[in-house]
C-alpha cells in the first residue's frame, strides 16, 4: 500500500469516526463503542476493498456486508453517507421518528445495506446463505461479515461456520471484531474464548489475526484471503472498544452511552486533530 | 387481593429495573435460587448483585438458547431458576429450547423479557417484542403476565416466582405511569378491577392499563361511564371477571402493548366466542413491525394511546347501540 492511499483510509476512518460522533450526539445516546472499534475496517473496505456501486443497489454482482453485530450501524451508515449512498445530513436523524436509520442495521430501510441484524448471531447464517446463493448463481463476488467477540457466543455462529466450511465457503470473508468487551463488560469475564483465530481453524477456516486498528495491516489481509482457495475466511481484528475517542475508549462500560455535549466536543476535537495531523503528513 | 389506585396521570419516577433488581436480591434468599442473564445484567441493574453473588447468578454471554437449556438443567437439578433478558430474545430467540426442555419436560422456571412492544422504543424493530406473550400463550399450563406499574411487579414477582411451572413475566425497564398504590395485593388469575361503570368495561394489561384510565378520566368527561379491568394475567385469563362485566355493561374493549394475534385482545375474543358474545373491539398492533423512535411516538404510530383506547370505547357503545336497536 503506498503512503497516500494509507493516508487516505486513515483520513476516512477518521470521517467514519466523526460522522458516527455527530450522529449519536444528535439523539444523545447510543452504541458508541463497537460502532468506534469497526471504523478502520469500514474505511478499508468502502474507501477501497469493495466492489460496489452506490448508483446501483441491486447491482447482484456486487459485493455485499453483513455487519451482523448490527448495532455496529451508525457507523456502517456514516460510511454509506461518505461514499454517497445517500446524503450525510440523514446521519442526524439517527433513531429519530420515521428515520432511516435505525439503531441496528435494516435493509428495507437504509440504501446500500445488505442485511438485516439486530438479533445477535443471525447474520452470519444470513452471510453463509448469501455467500452459497452468489456462488450457485455463478457470481464472482465476495461477501463480507462482521462479527462480535461477544456475538461468537451464540451458537449459531458456530453452526454456520461449519456449514460454511464444509461447503468451501472461499468468497466469504468474516471478521471478527475483537474488541475484548460485550455488553456486561470484558469477554475474559463472561464467557472466556481464547485463541479465536485457532477456533476457526479448527472449523475448517482459513484464519488470520491483525491489528484491527491499522488499515494497512487490515488491507494485507484481505489479499491475503483473496489469495487462498477453498476455505472461508476469518481475519480476528484486535481492537480497542471505542477506538479513535480516548475519552470513550477508557470507560469501563462502554457498550451503549449517553453523549453528552462535553463528551461530544471532547471526541470531535481529538478527532479534528487527528485529521489535522494526518493531512499535514500528506501535504 | 386487595389494591388501592394510585394513578395520577404522572410517572413517580421509579424505573422498573430498580424494583426487579431489588426484588431479585429479596428471592436471592430462597437456598434454591439461581440468576441466569444473557449479557444484559447491567441493562436490568442486576450487575452488582450477580458480581457479589457468583454461587447464584451467571452470566451466560448472549446465548439465550443455551441459557433455557441450562435452566432446565438447573431446575432437574433441584434449583428454582430464573431467567432474563429482553423480551424478543426470551421468546423467539430460546422457543423451542423453552417449550421441549422446560415446558414439555414439566421444568419449573421464570422467565423475565424485558422492554416489551413499543418500550424497546431506541433499540427499534428488531428488538421490539409484539408476539411474546402470544408465542407463551400458546404453551400448555405457561402463566403470562404483563407487569402494568413498580408497586404490581414488586408483589407479583414473588408469587410467579413461588408459583410451579412456566411462568413469563414482561415489563419495560424505565419509569411509567403508576397505577397502584403501595401496599397493593395481587392473586394470579384475578383480574382487578380499577374503576366501575355502565357503558363499557376495558379489559388492558401493562402499558396500556394506565392510559385506559386516561381514556376512562376523558370518556366521563363526555358522559360515558366505564369499567377498567387490569388483566395483568394474560394466561390464566380471569374469565369470570371479564365475563361478569360484559354481560353488566354489554360491550368490551381489549387493550394492549402487543399484537391483537394471540395476546390479550386474542384471549378475550376466543373468551366471548365461547361463553356468549357481546360487542369487542380490540386495541392493539395489527399486522405491523416494530420500529425504532421515542415510545411515545411509537405510542401514536401503531395506535396505543389513551385517545385509541377511548375512541374504541366510542366504537363499540356506538355498535351496541346499534344491536339493541336491530333487535
Ligand atoms: C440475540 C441477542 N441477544 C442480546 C442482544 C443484546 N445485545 C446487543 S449488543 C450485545 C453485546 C454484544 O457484544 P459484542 O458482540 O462483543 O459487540 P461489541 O462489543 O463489539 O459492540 C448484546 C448482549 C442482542 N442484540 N441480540
Amino acid at each position: 500500500m503506498t503512503r497516500e492511499e494509507r493516508l487516505r483510509l486513515r483520513e476516512f476512518a477518521v470521517r467514519i469516526r466523526q460522522e458516527t460522533v455527530l450522529s449519536i450526539r444528535a439523539r444523545g445516546f447510543g452504541h458508541a463503542g463497537g460502532a468506534l472499534s469497526v471504523a478502520d475496517l469500514l474505511a478499508v473496505l468502502y474507501g477501497s476493498l469493495l466492489r460496489v456501486d452506490p448508483a446501483r443497489l441491486d447491482w447482484p454482482e456486487r459485493d455485499k456486508v453483513v455487519c451482523s453485530k448490527g448495532h455496529a450501524g451508525p457507523a456502517l451508515y456514516a460510511a454509506l453517507a461518505l461514499r454517497g449512498y445517500f446524503p450525510l445530513d440523514w446521519l442526524a436523524t439517527l433513531n429519530q421518528p420515521g428515520t432511516r436509520l435505525p439503531s441496528h442495521c435494516d435493509h428495507r430501510l437504509t440504501p446500500g445495506i445488505d442485511m438485516t441484524t439486530g438479533s445477535l448471531g443471525q447474520g452470519v447464517s444470513t452471510a453463509v446463505g448469501l455467500a452459497l446463493g452468489d456462488r450457485l448463481k455463478g457470481r464472482d463476488n465476495r461477501v463480507y461479515l462482521v462479527v462480535g467477540d461477544g456475538e461468537l457466543n451464540e451458537g449459531q455462529v458456530w453452526e454456520a461456520a461449519m456449514f460454511a466450511a464444509h461447503h468451501r465457503l472461499d468468497n466469504l470473508v468474516a471478521f471478527v471484531d475483537h474488541n475484548g468487551k460485550q455488553l456486561d463488560g470484558p469477554t475474559r469475564d463472561i464467557l472466556d474464548l481464547p485463541d479465536i483465530p485457532g477456533r476457526f481453524a479448527a472449523f475448517g477456516w482459513q484464519a488470520q489475526s491483525v491489528d484491527g486498528q491499522d488499515v494497512e495491516a487490515i488491507d494485507r489481509a484481505v489479499r491475503t484471503a483473496w489469495a487462498t482457495e477453498g476455505r472461508p475466511h476469518m481475519i480476528v481484528l484486535e481492537t480497542t472498544k471505542g477506538a479513535g475517542v480516548t475519552e470513550i475508549a477508557s470507560m469501563a462500560m462502554n457498550h451503549h452511552i449517553v453523549m453528552t455535549e462535553a463528551l461530544a466536543e471532547a471526541a470531535l476535537a481529538e478527532l479534528a486533530a487527528e485529521l489535522d495531523r494526518l493531512r499535514r503528513e500528506e501535504a | 387481593m386487595t389494591v388501592r389506585i394510585g394513578y395520577t396521570g404522572r410517572t413517580d419516577g421509579v424505573a422498573l429495573r430498580d424494583v426487579f433488581a431489588r426484588v431479585l436480591a429479596r428471592i436471592g434468599e430462597d437456598p434454591d435460587f439461581v440468576y441466569l442473564d444473557a449479557d444484559l445484567m447491567s441493562s436490568v441493574g442486576t450487575r452488582d448483585w450477580a458480581l457479589a453473588h457468583p454461587d447464584k447468578a451467571f452470566n451466560m454471554g448472549v446465548a439465550e438458547a443455551d441459557m433455557m437449556g441450562v435452566a432446565a438443567g438447573l431446575a432437574a437439578a433441584g434449583f428454582r431458576p430464573l431467567v432474563q433478558t429482553f423480551g424478543p430474545f426470551a421468546s423467539r430467540r430460546c422457543f423451542d429450547q423453552v417449550f421441549l426442555s422446560v415446558a414439555y419436560s414439566g421444568r419449573d422456571l421464570t422467565v423475565i423479557g424485558t422492554d416489551p412492544g413499543v418500550t424497546a422504543a431506541f433499540n427499534g424493530g428488531t428488538h421490539m417484542p409484539f408476539e411474546d406473550m402470544a408465542l407463551y400463550r400458546a404453551i400448555p399450563g405457561a402463566t403470562v403476565l404483563d407487569m402494568a406499574d413498580a408497586v404490581q411487579l414488586e408483589a407479583v414477582l414473588p408469587l410467579a416466582y413461588r408459583q410451579a411451572g412456566l411462568k413469563y413475566i414482561r415489563f419495560g425497564r424505565k419509569p411509567v405511569l403508576p397505577v397502584y398504590a403501595s401496599g397493593s395485593t395481587f392473586d394470579i388469575g384475578r383480574a382487578p378491577c380499577l374503576r366501575e361503570g355502565r357503558d363499557a368495561t376495558i379489559v388492558a394489561s401493562g402499558l396500556l392499563v394506565a392510559e385506559s384510565l386516561a381514556a376512562a378520566d376523558r370518556l366521563a368527561a363526555e358522559g360515558l361511564s366505564v369499567t377498567v379491568l387490569d388483566a395483568f394475567c394474560i394466561k390464566p385469563l380471569d374469565g369470570e371477571a371479564i365475563l361478569a362485566w360484559a354481560g353488566r355493561t354489554g360491550a368490551l374493549v381489549t387493550a394492549e402493548n402487543h399484537n391483537v394475534i394471540g395476546g390479550l385482545g386474542s384471549a378475550v375474543a376466543e373468551l366471548l366466542a365461547e361463553h356468549g358474545p357481546c360487542p369487542l373491539e380490540r386495541v392493539g398492533v395489527r399486522e405491523a413491525f416494530g420500529e425504532v423512535g421515542p415510545q411515545d411516538y411509537l405510542q401514536r404510530r401503531f395506535g396505543l394511546t389513551a385517545d385509541d383506547v377511548a375512541d374504541a370505547v366510542r366504537r363499540v357503545v356506538l355498535r351496541k347501540a346499534g344491536a339493541a336497536a336491530g333487535q
